[in-house]
């Protein structure tokens, strides 16, 4: 087991490194280095800027070195004093900006993928079971109907019926009142009134593909002889059903958070703009609106990395759970 | 796709579908007939041609000009069409009159059952245009027969500057369909190209193509869209942006496509008929061209179906956050921006609900026609 886990965190250090470098090319896209932005800035505020400034920087960012020099100095910053560089546009240093948004955007994600799971497979039970009833029916249906409407219009939509039927706006993670309490029960049962609603958006377009993956199968399970065995036994439906089918179906379900978690996120970043949730996706639209691309860049390589985590850390629950992964 | 339609459907004589007939039907005849039984699919296939047909029609269709403003008809809402008018048989809207409400002061439309404005079908266009570029035209499908001041046909309403939302969604089709298109056509080349090279050659090759494969998995597709729109200059011609927006959109895409085409080729490379070819000296080249991609074509067409409805959310996504197409270009997404402010959209929800069934609608056929069209890519699954 030991060996299987470090064989997949020694895969993982590539894909990390192939992570940092497209962040690296983002960064780098806009025209001009990062100084002539900053230069502008100051410029159009009227600010004079001082010649020895302009060179300190140049040095500290490397930015007469060749772009291989550049990248180094930029990921060596990172790795050894957690140095994402400064955004300009805020005049903060980029890790003053983000932990605190990054945690909002994890824990967002992780209550997500919780409501998506704990939904996902008793519907998907009930439409295997039920197969052709109209519960399945409407089931498909409505998967289908999920998987084609976007994030970001069924967060429009939420909101709209929110605010037009309910008479409620929408909006944040917590009450005015709360946002800079400290935690308190009060707060965390604001927290809980807001969260739900981009939790359940969010996690809609997900929902739908599980429910499929678990229906199918849940019905290749059924219809396997040790199913009837067991029923010839004189087994309840019910404890036959969790004891054996459901267990196995199961197993393919933990493999999906490869891509669930990706899509999750994806759709955490673009519901939260749309919610104004305080959260990664509003800065980093923001960062990029105003090419501050420092800031930009260090939020996309750090969702990806965490993306990337999130994806070794189900891949390793999976081999706990099944041995044939394991000893494959 | 021509080959599909192509196949003589209903009128043809009738196979017998246990018999000897589908012992000796090909590869396109087979993949018809089961994907006639997919009944949703058919379905879904006719409605995405209407949808593309509309798209392609867009000047003729829509009754106005989708950039043409009206500042007395700001957030008009949709006009209902009635068919008769004191008791004779002539379509027409009813003319808005515009009230200010003192409470909550803003302007409200209600409609005046005194004054028909009369509608009909191949009236005179304002202005004479081209249709698809190459025909002059001078009549548009429908719109108003004798066109008086105060007069207005708004059957999706208007938006914040007096815009028929209805010829701004049918000419939104026209970029937003074909984004899709345009997109699963880059996909196809490097798909086809990448995947082969994977699953034909193997060993090294395949390893790091697959590798590569899932990083790009394996990071989430919004950021990284996000940051590549970005980086697009603002003061790019539209054309330009548009085929770059395609380009990243498709990044992603492509990568389904080449698992796909990879694992046909693992699968055929060892097949007698491969091997045969070889034997007769054929160059690897031709093999792939001539045998093994027609030979999963069918296969490929699916997926490319599948991977046009993603495409398409992609732009709407990129567009909708202000980073994709921008406003002078109109498409779904860029119409989805006025619908950013809620509260815009409590006044006048069809800004966000009218281009949303358009989204949805040709999202879902899509989903549907390319289930049908996979599970009919294995034809002897059932039909025999």
């Amino acid at each position: 087991m030991l060996r299987f886990i470090l064989k997949r965190i020694v895969f993982a250090i590539p894909t990390l490194f192939a992570v940092s470098i497209i962040a690296f090319i983002i960064i780098q896209l806009p025209p001009g280095d990062y100084l002539t932005t900053l230069m502008a800035d100051w410029a159009s505020q009227g600010g004079a800027v001082e010649a020895g400034t302009v060179a300190a920087m140049r040095e500290r960012y490397g930015l007469d070195q060749p772009i291989y020099f550049q990248y180094y100095k930029w990921i060596w910053g990172i790795l050894t004093a957690g140095d994402f560089g400064i955004s300009f546009e805020l005049g903060k240093p980029v890790t003053e900006l983000i932990w605190n948004r990054l945690g909002f955007s994890l824990l967002l994600s992780l209550l997500t993928l919780c409501f998506v799971w704990a939904i996902a497979i008793p519907i998907g039970i009930l439409s295997a079971v039920r197969q052709y009833s109209i519960s399945d029916y409407m089931a498909t249906f409505l998967a289908f109907f999920f998987l084609a409407v976007p994030d970001f219009l069924m967060a429009l939509s939420a909101m709209y019926v929110m605010s037009a039927w309910f008479g409620q706006s929408v909006g944040g993670l917590f009450s005015p009142e709360y946002v800079d309490a400290g935690w308190s029960f009060g707060k965390l049962v604001d927290f809980a009134e807001h969260v739900w609603l981009p939790v359940v958006v969010i996690g809609l377009g997900s929902l739908a593909a599980l429910v499929r993956i678990m229906r199918a199968n849940l019905l290749d399970e059924l219809s396997k002889p040790y199913v009837t065995t067991a029923r010839a036994k004189g087994m309840s439906e019910l404890e036959l059903l969790i004891r054996y089918p459901v267990r196995l179906a199961l197993n393919p379900l933990i493999s999906t958070l490869g891509w669930i978690l990706p899509a999750v996120i994806s759709g955490e970043i673009i519901v939260s703009v749309v919610m104004s949730l305080p959260t990664t996706g509003p800065l980093l639209l923001r960062a990029l609106l105003a090419q501050d691309m420092y800031l930009a860049g260090s939020l996309i390589l750090l969702i990806s990395v965490l993306t990337i985590i999130g994806t070794l850390i189900s891949d390793i629950l999976l081999a706990l759970t099944d041995p044939r992964i394991r000893f494959q | 796709m021509t080959d599909i339609t192509n196949l003589p459907p209903e009128g043809g004589p009738s196979l017998d579908l246990t018999g000897k007939d589908i012992a000796v039907a090909g590869q396109w005849r087979l993949f018809w007939l089961k994907f006639k039984k997919h009944k949703v699919a058919l379905v879904s296939l006719v409605v995405i041609l209407f949808m593309y047909l509309v798209a392609a029609l867009a000047d003729f269709i829509a009754p106005f000009d989708p950039n043409a403003t009206n500042a007395r008809f700001t957030y008009a809402p949709p006009q209902s069409l009635s068919l008769f008018h004191d008791g004779s048989f002539q379509p027409n809207v009813k003319q808005l009159k515009m009230t200010l409400n003192t409470q909550s002061m803003r302007r409200e439309f209600v409609p005046d059952p005194t004054k028909p404005v009369s509608v009909g079908f191949f009236v005179k266009a304002p202005q004479p245009y081209y249709l698809l570029g190459l025909i002059p035209m001078q009549t548009k499908l429908f719109g108003i027969t004798n066109p008086q001041v105060g007069d207005s046909l708004y059957i999706f309403g208007a938006d914040r500057l007096g815009r028929d939302i209805f010829s701004r969604v049918v000419h939104g089709a026209k970029i937003s369909l074909s984004i899709g298109l345009v997109g699963v056509f880059m996909s196809l080349i490097l798909g086809v190209t990448i995947g082969g090279i994977s699953g034909f050659f193997g060993g090294w090759a395949d390893l790091a193509i697959q590798r590569f494969i899932e990083l790009l998995r394996s990071i989430p597709t919004i950021p990284l869209w996000m940051g590549l729109a970005a980086a697009i200059p603002v003061g790019w011609p539209p054309l330009r942006t548009y085929f770059v927006i395609t380009l990243i959109v498709s990044l992603i895409g492509w990568t389904s496509l080449a698992r796909e085409v990879r694992g046909k080729f693992l699968s055929l490379r060892s097949e007698d008929f491969v091997i045969a070819a070889r034997l007769d000296g054929m160059s690897e080249i031709g093999i792939i061209f001539s045998h093994l991609v027609p030979s999963f074509m069918s296969h490929i067409i699916a997926t490319l179906t599948l991977a046009i409805p993603s495409m398409i959310l992609a732009e709407t996504a990129l567009s909708f956050l202000g980073i994709g197409l921008q406003p002078p270009i109109i498409s779904w997404g860029v119409l989805l921006q006025e619908a950013q402010n809620i509260r815009a959209v409590a006044q006048a929800p069809w800004l966000l609900f009218t281009p949303a069934a358009a989204i949805v609608i040709s999202v879902l056929s899509l989903n549907f026609l390319g289930d049908g069209l996979r599970d009919a890519a294995d034809p002897y699954e059932s039909v025999s």
